[in-house]
C-alpha cells in the first residue's frame, strides 16, 4: 500500500512532466536554455582551468622543441600560401566561367572557431555544445566541421552556446556523393550492432551501385544545409538491402568526434 | 531556524552533488572515452536519497536532477524526472527490507537503479514519438552504465555519509549511568 505522501509526490511530478511534454517547442528550448545557463559558471571555470593547464604545459616545453615547431609551421605556412594562391586563381576562373554560362554567383563561406564545452549527457543522442551563440551570429542549421571533415550542424541556439547535432544522430541527415563513382545517397545514422562510433549508414544508393571500400564520401550540396564538397569519410563496405531494391554502405567518418575540442562553424 | 537548516543540509548537499554530477557527466570526457558511455551519477545519488532521506528530498532530487540532465541533452524536457522518481520511491518503499548497510547490497541496488533509469527514460522518449540511437549496440552501453552505476553507489554512500557527518552535528547521547541509581552491594 503506497503512502499518501508518495501518491502526492507522484501526482505532482506527473503533472509537471505532462506540462513540460506539452510545452510549445520554443518555450521548452527557452526553459532548457535557462536551466543550462546555471552551468555556465562551471563551464567557464573548466575552460579557465584548461587554459591554466595548457599554459603550464607550454611553459615546460624546451626552447629547442619550440624552435623546431616554429620552423615546421613556417614551412607549412609557405605550402598553404602557395595552395591558397592556386585556389584563388581557380576561384576566379570558376567565377568567370559561371558568368559566361549565366549561372548564379556563389558566395564564399565564412568560418568562426568554437570550443566544445559539453557533450550530451544521454547515450542515445549524438550532440555536443559549443561556446558560440546568437550573440556571435549562430543560428540553427549551420554546418560544423573540423580539419578532417564535416561533423554535423547546429541545433538549438542560446545567447552564448549552441547545440551541435553530430552525423550519426537521427536528427542529422546529410546528402552525400561518392566522389569516385558520382553516386548520391543519404547518411542516416549510426551502424547497428557495432562498437565503432565512427561508422554510419549510407542509404539510398542505386541498386546496381559500384561503391567499393576506400572510396571517399563528400557532401553533395543537395538539401540546402551543407555546401557541396566537404569531406565526410570513406566507404567501409556495402550490401544489397530491401530484396535487392537498393544498396546500403557503411561509411567511416573522417573526423573522430570523441577527441574534438575545437570546431569551426560555417557561415554563408 | 537552525534546526530547519540542519534538517535541510542533507537535501541541499544532495542537490548540489546532483548539479555538479550532471556537469561532470557533460564536461568530463575521460570516462566517456574510456567506457564509451557517459557516467550517470543520478541513480546512485537517488539510491542514497531513498535510503537516507524522505519523499520530499527524493522528489526534489528527481525533479531538479532530471531537469539538469535534460538541459544538457537532446532529451525532451522533463523525461528524466519520472524514471528517477519511480526508482527512488520504489527503493524508499522497500528500504527496510534491504540490507542497506552492506556494500554488496548497495552495489546490487545501485546496479538495478542504474539499469532501470535509462530503460524507463528511453521508454518515455519512444512513447513521445522521438527516434533515438538506441539499437543493439546500446545493450553493451546499458550493461556498462548499470555496472558503473552499481560501483558508484557504495562510493557515493561513503562520500555523502562523510560529508553529511560534517554538515549535520550528531545528537548528544546521554550515558545510561546515573550515580544516584548505583546499587551498592555489601559483603552478602
Amino acid at each position: 500500500m503506497l503512502k499518501q505522501q508518495h501518491l502526492v509526490s507522484v501526482a505532482v511530478m506527473l503533472l509537471l512532466a505532462m506540462v513540460l511534454f506539452n510545452l510549445p517547442e520554443q518555450v521548452a528550448i527557452r526553459i532548457k536554455a535557462g536551466i543550462g545557463g546555471l552551468f555556465l559558471p562551471l563551464f567557464g571555470l573548466a575552460a579557465a582551468g584548461q587554459t591554466v593547464v595548457d599554459s603550464g604545459v607550454s611553459a615546460t616545453v624546451s626552447r629547442r622543441v619550440l624552435l623546431r615547431e616554429l620552423a615546421n609551421t613556417r614551412a607549412e605556412n609557405q605550402q598553404l600560401a602557395v595552395r591558397a594562391m592556386q585556389g584563388e586563381e581557380a576561384l576566379r576562373e570558376n567565377e568567370r566561367l559561371r558568368q559566361l554560362l549565366g549561372w548564379q554567383k556563389q558566395s564564399p563561406w565564412n568560418i568562426k572557431l568554437a570550443r566544445v564545452i559539453a557533450r550530451d549527457t544521454a547515450a542515445w543522442w549524438r550532440t555536443l555544445r559549443i561556446d558560440l551563440g546568437t550573440r556571435d551570429g549562430v543560428r540553427s542549421g549551420l554546418p560544423v566541421l573540423v580539419r578532417e571533415g564535416l561533423i554535423g550542424k547546429t541545433g538549438d541556439v542560446t545567447l552564448t552556446t549552441s547545440e551541435v547535432i553530430l552525423i550519426g544522430d537521427p536528427n542529422c541527415r546529410v546528402a552525400v556523393l561518392v566522389r569516385e563513382t558520382g553516386e548520391m545517397g543519404v547518411l542516416l545514422g549510426m551502424s547497428e550492432g557495432v562498437f565503432d562510433h565512427r561508422l554510419v549508414d549510407l542509404s539510398h544508393l542505386p541498386r546496381n551501385s559500384s561503391v567499393k571500400p576506400g572510396q571517399t564520401v563528400y557532401t553533395s550540396g543537395l538539401g540546402g544545409v551543407f555546401p557541396a564538397g566537404l569531406p565526410v569519410g570513406a566507404i567501409v563496405d556495402s550490401r544489397s538491402v530491401g530484396y535487392g531494391l537498393y544498396t546500403e554502405a557503411r561509411v567511416r567518418l573522417a573526423a573522430d568526434i570523441s577527441k574534438t575540442r575545437e570546431v569551426a562553424v560555417l557561415f554563408p | 531556524m537552525k534546526e530547519i537548516l540542519i534538517n535541510n543540509a542533507l537535501t541541499f548537499l544532495l542537490l548540489l552533488t546532483a548539479f555538479v554530477g550532471v556537469f561532470l557527466q557533460a564536461a568530463w570526457d575521460f570516462p566517456r572515452n574510456l567506457l564509451g558511455v557517459p557516467l550517470n551519477l543520478l541513480p546512485p545519488l537517488m539510491v542514497f536519497a531513498a535510503f537516507r532521506t524522505g519523499v520530499t528530498t527524493i522528489s526534489l532530487l528527481a525533479g531538479l536532477g532530471g531537469l539538469f540532465t535534460d538541459a544538457l541533452s537532446a532529451n525532451p524536457l522533463g523525461v528524466s524526472m519520472l524514471p528517477l522518481l519511480w526508482v527512488g520511491l520504489a527503493i524508499h518503499h522497500w528500504r527496510e527490507l534491504i540490507l542497506q548497510e552492506f556494500a554488496y547490497a548497495r552495489f546490487i541496488v545501485g546496479l538495478i537503479a542504474s539499469a532501470a533509469v535509462p530503460l524507463l527514460t528511453l521508454m518515455i522518449i519512444m512513447t513521445l514519438g522521438k527516434r533515438t540511437l538506441a539499437g543493439w549496440a546500446f545493450v553493451w552501453q546499458w550493461v556498462i552504465m548499470a555496472l558503473t552505476g552499481g560501483l558508484l553507489t557504495p562510493l557515493s554512500f561513503w562520500l555523502l555519509d562523510g560529508a553529511a557527518g560534517r554538515l549535520v552535528p550528531s545528537p548528544v547521547i546521554r550515558p545510561s549511568f546515573r550515580p544516584d541509581r548505583e546499587i551498592k552491594r555489601g559483603r552478602y
